[in-house]
């Protein structure tokens, strides 16, 4: 009797998956690091408008952020299905824009209170009425520079 | 038999489990987006001045959107696919005459006199109703953007032999080497100033 058995022929060693960990780390830092985490989930119907003459939104921390369209499907039963403003993760009236846009505007550092945008994000099928009222506010507090939001693509695509 | 040897190893074979966990986690959470639109500066708050700006009505262009998404461009019912181009001419028409101190060396159009006198002098005015929908009013100014970066991307080829919205972006990019923007920043005023974006937007009209 042989001390060592002689392997049969034919079998396939295992294949090792020693480095297996190693690579989902290496994706997992990949992931933590691109990470944005939500800070606002969104309460109102949001398909933007399409647009080709578009800038980008560079430096995440100079931009405030407004949202209009109608309420989501869970909401509307009790905010109807006119168009609504959502600050941060609520729905606010008109009139409180300014006053969030100043409350926002403080928490900023102070070298920044000058620069900030104010990235309107307003669902194609809203109405120019609330928009209108919403830049009337923005020029009462003097948060003058606004973006548009939109998605890249065929402008004339909106119409359909 | 007395054992050998350090401590025994520590299974290892459920971290990959562990961070298959984690990272399940951050690609549920991530999201990757860089947002992009149209830039505008509002008009500043400011009580009305006693003195009324005086325009002559062929520098200004006027651009009305009716609630149900119709144009009406210098009184004419408009397609929203020629706007770009009538905007273009209206910029570009440089009427005033030669040797005048408005006249525009750099403008390609017409040079009709009953258009605008010079790009800098020509005013686009934008109205539109309540009840126009959002989309359109975005194509509308889309198109007006784009009006003015076709004009500023012809002179920025011809004076610098590159696009202009490349270079702004370039500019405007916080990577760029602070050097290069500077060099920049010279090229991009000199642009924006043959070609002013003068986009006036008037108080919607209720009725």
């Amino acid at each position: 009797m042989s001390k060592f058995k002689k392997k049969k022929d034919g079998e396939l060693p295992p294949v090792s998956t020693a480095s297996l960990p190693d690579i989902v780390f290496m994706l997992l830092f990949f992931f933590m690091t691109v990470t944005v985490m939500k800070d606002s989930s969104l309460l109102v119907e949001n398909e933007l408008p399409n647009a080709t003459e578009i800038k980008k939104l560079e430096k995440k921390d100079r931009v405030i952020y407004v949202f209009i369209g109608k309420p989501s499907k869970d909401y509307q039963k009790v905010y109807g299905t006119e168009a609504k403003v959502q600050l941060n993760d609520k729905f606010a009236d008109v009139s409180a824009v300014g006053d969030y846009i100043l409350e926002e505007r403080a928490k900023k550092a102070q070298e920044l209170q000058n620069v900030l945008t104010t990235a309107l994000k307003v669902d194609k099928k809203a109405n120019m009425g609330i928009v209108m009222d919403v830049k009337q506010a923005l020029r009462k507090v003097n948060a003058l520079k606004v973006n548009y939001t939109t998605y890249e693509g065929d402008a004339f695509k909106n119409l359909q | 038999m007395a054992r050998r040897g350090g401590a025994p190893e520590v299974n290892a074979g459920s971290m990959a489990d562990i961070a298959f966990l984690l990272l399940i986690f951050f690609l549920v959470t991530t999201t990757i987006e860089t947002d992009a639109g149209l830039d505008r500066m509002l008009p500043p708050d400011e009580p009305p001045t006693d003195e009324p700006v005086i325009l002559k009505q062929k520098n200004i262009f006027t651009v009305n959107i009716n609630q149900n998404g119709q144009l009406l461009v210098e009184d004419e019912l408009t397609d929203l696919k020629d706007l770009r181009a009538k905007a273009i001419a209206f910029l570009d028409n440089g009427g005033a005459a030669a040797g005048s101190d408005l006249y525009c060396d750099y403008c390609k159009g017409e040079r009709d006199e009953a258009s605008s006198d010079n790009p800098d002098k020509a005013i686009i005015s934008l109205k539109n109703d309540r009840k126009t929908n959002y989309a359109v009013y975005i194509t509308v100014q889309n198109e007006l953007v784009g009006a003015y970066n076709d004009l500023r991307n012809r002179e920025c080829q011809r004076l610098y032999k590159r696009n202009f919205t490349d270079m702004e972006a370039e500019y405007l990019n916080p990577e760029t080497p602070q050097r290069t923007r500077d060099a920049l920043k010279e090229r991009v005023l000199k642009i924006q100033g043959l070609f002013p974006l003068k986009l006036s937007e008037a108080e919607t009209s209720t009725n």
